[in-house]
């Protein structure tokens, strides 16, 4: 945390692939940044090795591995890490040890899913960077390594309802597996826990209990699992698969926020502006001004090109609850930031990448679910600006959809936003003609496309914020397209301090959350 | 006096359905409430008396009339007409009047006929003009002469059998020819300035014209040059498109050429052009042949907008005056030829008419000693009350910049200030600004371009054929403007000294009458603003609003079918470039590149093929589908759809589709791509129809199945589906890009052009279709070669097993 005075220096602004240093008011200004990357662990295979032998209240796993049996591994897609991270990915590493130990035991009835949910399908080049070549070849050509496919008529079983009358569906294959082995990558503490399974091999029928307005609303924040009603949900959820589904065991892992290295190109952007030193002073000018000459297509390639050098910092295997809750810890361990007192302005630049836009573009509908989604709801305790406050995100907020990924998005941008930006009204209105469309049905299975009801979703992650804050400002983007969204447009920081100033009055307080890499601050 | 010797009269009248023809019924209705007329108009395909009724009657010169009979109670319009008025079916351009029996027999029983007929048209063919304003008196007056020979008993006002109807001829000042100074009221053969020549003769040359250029239309090298332009219009849009179109650029050029041959040989012998010439030599044959029909001719000068009758402001048609100051109101006309000082002969409409009737009320003038000889009337303002070029011209600039023209981006269009040049010198700008987008447009047409790019190469072609019509209007008029000739009005004098108080009040036939400025600013620029739908405020965007409306329309709830064309229209792809991915996809990287090359390579020669006939360029290319095994392609296919297909897809496009079937049309896909290749898009539609290519024990042949769908078989496919279906195409929407869909654009009820390459462009843009401008969607991939991600995944097998 760092107190604005005259002598701070310009703070970095992530401003999609490009950057902006603005200078903050002194005196009311305040920055968070995220903390310094956690070490790693020395010997990442070994412990690996070491959870899968003494998991947390389960046995071994060599000892849950029988001849015959049907076994299936689920694993994290292509929405985690952000960005991707640098070969070998740990699920490569993990998954290579799983089926060395399923190898021995005799299994051979090995099936291995993408557990995207209603996320895009992902491509043979993406699930060869996750899982390694060795994997991909032994089973990708005999079928048993795929893509899991909620829309699949013959693929999902119902497992029955919960207390809440929730419906629970999950993917046939891993239903009828006598082990369920699901493989995280908890990048933040949203993920993993009973939302592995409950909502990454599950469909629209079981999704929709949570991925609502309502639950959303009511999770607050939804970063933070036990003030969550989106995890509580997921959780009673877990309750009917433990009662009904297959035997799981449970893998989650952690990584430190060496996001852009210690050093290499991007470096200069894990550090504080007050101790960058005159050659990353000139890495940064060239780099901005290198960007700024770019084609935004070139300068997509280069960013999405970036592969994180992230490090392993837990692994622990076993019982879902018990292990989440380990993971919990080492999460918050790197990512909690203790914060003082609420702000008036709450400002944060957007980065080039979300968890739906890997490889991909950050449209419109993705930018306000960066912003007032995750980075909103980056808080323990309460949010970071008062209720009424104003944010003030930065991002240049292109009018462009990627065809293949997000066909529903262009429709719902031109569509759904151009008639209303009420969250319920859009639900109510819109959602389940989207949802059960066939086209984007058929585009979901067979092309790469996120699910028709996808981008209803990315509007309700926002919901708790749409209704919170004040006003919600987009410096230095489209227009037309931060109109669209319901926003209001600023050239400059200036000019958006000067539009706060009407809901928040002349001399408000001002927080910048300097993030990625990633934070999130325990508000007290 | 001219009501009451009208009064009893039955009268045959020609021309009745041009401007002052109707004016004249419409005032021997309303004036002369005993008259009768016999109507003599070309039956069209509905007979005479329906043309009668809806191209004379209907005219709002007979609201006045219509509205006096409603409040004086008693008959009504229409009953008074059935009473008074009898159609006749003939033509002027016919020997005998293409009069029957009756007809003549109809004819027999008038005293008086008024002949009004003639082409106008400053620029029409030289044997049409010859035919009726040359031969028409002539033959009017023939079939007077017979009408009176089987006249058995006396007319209304006792004309005994035997005796020819007083024959009332309308000619024109202009007779006089392109001349200086005074041009007195005397026949054509009286000047010392006539050349006179055997009209006979002109009559057999006029028709041996046309028998020699329509040979020469029809002969090799012209079809071939003909041809050639079709195609430069069309591009490649089938046989029959392109036939149709040869076919009608035949018949322009023969007509141009029949234009040209008039106004060649009216300027060799002193006339501004083949209408005041064939008009001259009308009258000359007409004193030639009348035999003992009495004549008179009525000479106007050029008849404008009405004074007073039967409402100030009433026109009938677009007249001389008109496009040419809308031209100049619109900003199209920066120089019209003229002297400043010179005369603009122009004469209310209903100044004429009181002259025809005033000539026919008093009959036909006899000498001392019985003897007739025809006598002329000019009615003409130049000479009494003339109006300068150069007043009318500030008149009309003063009126514009007070309420100046919009243009189609609702800015107010400045009127230029005329500069008085010479014809010669504004001709000259005219061509060569002509030339210059004549290059352009070339230019353009070899681009290959579309959509908004293509609308820049439309909007060129329709300020060409603006240039166009403005230097017509200079080569036609620009005689006229320049005019000096002083028409004479001294037996008009006497004929309105003659006349009492009552005919003088009612029947006002005096140009010092007229006053101009009044006359223009209240009355002529009015009604000229009223005719040609001048745009005389900023609405809102008119051009976004029509195609928001004709958007509407297509998506009404009405339509019953949709149909698509695929590549660019939906897709920024075409043929050559699936072939090059789903050939690349399993090839090592050398072999890719070489594949690549070789494909770019053959580029030229593969365009020029697709340029001459499309589903000869189909055939030839998807040989090289020869030997691929089905199974594999069609998994690949699926691969394609997303990283080709829906990649370079147009999201508007898709949109539309999902919308027409939303509101419940059936969406047919007809596209010259490969089945296998669109297969993937089967959700999209309800039906789809592909080249089909045939396969033996798991490989295609590289051999289609049947003739590809594309150009008129597109339409076909089309019309055989609507057929099936129960559909009427006057109900279906056809969305495509290119001239080669013309005939399945044309076949329904709702076109549209989406992204048009230029020569659709300019066809949909005259027919008012609506045009689509859609895009890739901002954000797409970017491949410049077409190259499919390579696989390494072994044998094929669909794990899913449904294509869904």
């Amino acid at each position: 945390m760092l107190d604005v005075d005259k002598s701070t220096p310009p703070i970095l602004f992530h401003h999609g692939e490009q950057f902006r240093l603005e200078k903050l008011p002194a005196d009311r200004s305040r920055v968070i940044y995220p903390a310094e990357p956690l070490p790693g662990l020395p010997d990442p295979d070994e412990s690996i090795r070491q959870a899968l032998l003494n998991p947390i209240d389960d046995d071994p796993l060599p000892a849950l591995l029988t001849p015959g049996m049907k076994l299936t591994i689920a694993f994290d897609d292509i929405s985690l890490p952000l960005p991707s991270m640098r070969k070998p990915d740990i699920r490569q590493r993990i998954i290579e040890q799983v089926l060395d130990m399923a190898a021995a035991a005799g299994v051979d009835d090995v099936h291995l899913i993408a557990a995207l949910a209603l996320h895009r399908r992902m491509t043979e080049a993406e699930l060869r960077h996750a899982l390694g070549d060795r994997v991909y070849d032994a089973f990708a050509p005999h079928d048993a390594l795929y893509n899991h496919d909620a829309e699949d008529p013959d693929g999902m079983v119902e497992l029955g309802l919960t207390r809440h009358d929730e419906q629970v569906t999950m993917n046939k294959r891993a239903a009828e597996s006598d082990l369920l082995i699901y493989v995280n990558l908890n990048i933040v503490s949203m993920d993993g826990g009973w939302k592995s399974t409950a909502t990454g091999l599950s469909g629209y029928s079981g999704i929709r209990h949570h991925h609502n307005v309502k639950t959303m609303r009511e999770s607050k924040s939804f970063m933070d699992r036990h003030s969550s009603e989106l995890h509580h949900s997921n959780w009673r959820q877990g309750e009917v698969i433990k009662a009904h589904g297959p035997r799981i065991f449970q893998i989650e892992t952690t990584i430190n926020n060496n996001t852009f290295g210690y050093d290499g190109p991007l470096h200069v952007l894990q550090k504080r502006e007050w101790e960058w030193t005159a050659r990353d002073r000139a890495t940064f000018v060239g780099m901005q001004k290198g960007l700024d000459a770019m084609p935004s297509s070139a300068r997509r390639k280069i960013f999405q090109g970036w592969k994180a050098p992230y490090e392993l910092t837990s692994v622990q295997a076993g019982d879902v609850e018990k292990v989440h809750e380990t993971t919990l810890e080492h999460c918050f361990a790197q990512h909690l930031v203790p914060v003082e007192g609420q702000t008036d302005v709450l400002t944060f630049g957007l980065p080039y990448i979300c968890p739906y836009n890997v490889n991909s573009v950050m449209n419109p509908i993705l930018v306000m679910c960066l912003g007032l989604g995750y980075f909103f709801n980056m808080y323990r305790g309460k949010p970071l600006v008062r209720e009424g406050g104003v944010l003030i995100m930065s991002h240049p907020t292109p009018w462009e959809f990627h065809p293949v990924h997000h066909p529903s998005y262009i429709d719902f941008f031109e569509q759904v936003l151009s008639d209303t930006t009420d969250p319920i009204e859009i639900e109510q209105k819109y959602e389940k003609q989207w949802a059960e469309d066939e086209w984007y049905i058929h585009l979901y299975r067979n092309s790469y496309a996120y699910h028709g009801v996808h981008p209803f979703y990315m509007w309700y992650w926002g919901a708790h914020a749409l209704q919170y804050l004040g006003r919600v400002i987009i410096v230095g983007g489209d227009p037309r397209s931060v109109r669209r969204l319901g926003f209001t447009p600023a050239s400059t920081m200036q000019d958006a301090l000067e539009i706060a100033s009407d809901v928040v009055g002349p001399a408000p307080t001002i927080t910048h959350l300097h993030n990625p890499p990633i934070l999130m601050a325990d508000v007290t | 006096m001219i009501r009451e010797e009208l009064n009893q009269t039955r009268i045959a009248v020609t021309g009745s359905t041009g401007f002052l023809g109707t004016a004249l019924v419409e005032r021997l209705l309303r004036s002369a409430p005993g008259c009768e007329l016999v109507l003599l108009v070309r039956p069209g395909r509905r007979g005479a008396q329906h043309r009668v009724d809806r191209d004379i009657l209907r005219n709002d010169a007979f609201d006045r009339l219509r509205t006096e009979l409603e409040e004086a109670g008693g008959e009504t319009f229409d009953e008074m007409c059935a009473r008074r008025v009898f159609a006749v079916a003939g033509d002027v351009g016919t020997d005998g009047l293409g009069l029957d029996e009756e007809g003549l027999a109809l004819l027999a029983t008038c005293d008086l006929a008024i002949h009004s007929a003639a082409t106008v048209s400053f620029d029409s063919a030289l044997d049409d003009a010859v035919e009726v304003n040359l031969l028409g008196p002539t033959r009017v007056a023939r079939a007077l002469q017979a009408a009176a020979e089987i006249r058995t008993e006396a007319t209304r006002t006792g004309r005994p059998p035997g005796e020819p109807a007083h024959l009332v001829a309308v000619s024109t000042c202009y007779v006089a020819g392109s001349r200086r100074g005074r041009a007195p009221e005397e026949l054509v053969d009286e000047s010392p300035f006539f050349v006179d020549v055997d009209w006979r003769a002109e009559v057999d040359n006029a028709r041996r014209a046309r028998i020699h250029n329509e040979q020469e239309s029809r002969s090799p090298e012209r079809l071939q040059e003909l041809s050639k332009e079709a195609r430069r219009q069309l591009g490649a849009a089938g046989t029959p498109a392109l036939a149709e179109k040869l076919e009608q650029l035949r018949q322009r050029w023969v007509g141009e050429r029949m234009t040209n041959a008039g106004r060649a040989r009216a300027g060799s012998l002193g006339f501004p052009d083949a209408y005041a010439f064939t008009k001259a030599l009308g009258e000359r044959a007409l004193g030639e042949t009348r035999g003992d029909v009495p004549v008179s001719i009525v000479r106007p000068s050029i008849i404008e907008s009405a004074l007073a009758e039967p409402v100030p402001g009433w026109i009938r048609g677009f007249r001389m005056a008109e496009p040419v100051i809308a031209a100049y109101a619109r900003g199209l006309l920066v120089e019209f030829p003229g002297v400043p000082e010179g005369t603009v002969d122009v004469i209310p409409v209903d100044l004429v008419v009181a002259t025809i009737l005033a000539v026919a009320a008093r009959g036909p003038e006899f000498d001392d000693h019985g003897n007739h000889t025809p006598d002329v009337v000019q009615i003409a303002s130049g000479g009494a009350n003339p109006l300068k070029y150069g007043q009318l011209v500030d008149l009309v600039q003063a009126w514009f910049t007070e309420r100046p023209v919009y243009d189609e981006y609702n800015q107010p269009i400045s009127v230029p200030d005329w500069r008085f040049p010479g014809r010669g010198r504004v001709s000259k700008q005219l061509t060569r600004a002509r030339r210059a987008l004549d290059v352009g447009e070339r230019l353009l047409d070899t681009l290959p371009l579309r959509g908004t790019q293509a609308d820049i190469g439309a909007r060129l072609e329709e300020r060409k054929e603006q240039l166009e019509r403005a230097s017509g209007y200079v080569e036609l008029y620009g005689a006229y403007a320049e005019c000096e000739a002083i028409y004479q009005l001294d037996r008009l004098y006497r004929l309105w000294g003659s006349l009492d108080a009552d005919d003088r009040r009612d029947f006002l036939m005096d140009p010092v009458a007229v006053d101009w400025p009044t006359y223009i600013n209240e009355i002529q620029l009015p009604s000229t603003v009223k005719q040609a739908r001048l745009k005389m405020a900023p609405g809102r965007k008119v051009s976004v609003n029509r195609a928001d409306r004709i958007r509407k329309n297509v998506l009404s709830p009405d339509r019953q079918l949709a149909v698509f064309d695929l590549e660019n229209t939906l897709i920024a792809s075409n043929v050559v470039a699936s072939y090059a991915w789903l050939a690349t996809r399993r090839l090592d990287t050398p072999d890719r590149i070489r594949l690549a090359a070789q494909t770019i390579r053959e580029v030229p020669t593969l365009l020029s093929l697709d340029r001459a006939d499309r589903s000869d360029f189909l055939r030839y290319f998807y040989k090289r589908f020869d030997k691929a095994s089905v199974d594999r392609l069609d998994h690949d296919a699926m691969e394609m759809m997303s990283d080709l297909l829906i990649t370079k897809s147009f999201p508007d496009g898709i949109r539309r589709v999902r919308e027409h079937r939303r509101l419940g049309h059936r969406t047919l896909l007809i596209t010259g791509a490969l089945e296998l290749v669109v297969e993937p898009l089967r959700p999209l539609f309800d039906d789809i129809v592909a080249a089909e290519m045939t396969s033996v024990d798991g490989v295609y042949t590289g051999r289609l199945r049947g003739v590809p769908p594309t150009g008129e078989v597109r339409y076909q496919v089309m019309v055989d589906y609507a057929a099936e279906h129960d559909i009427d195409l006057r109900e279906a929407v056809a969305y495509a890009d290119s001239s080669s869909d013309l005939p399945m654009l044309e076949a329904v009820g709702f076109p549209v052009a989406v992204n048009a390459e230029t020569k659709l462009a300019s066809i949909a843009r005259k027919r008012g279709w609506l045009i689509e401008h859609w895009s890739k969607s901002a954000g797409a991939p970017n491949r410049v070669v077409p190259i499919g991600p390579r696989t390494h995944r072994g044998p094929v097998r669909n794990r899913r097993g449904s294509r869904a």
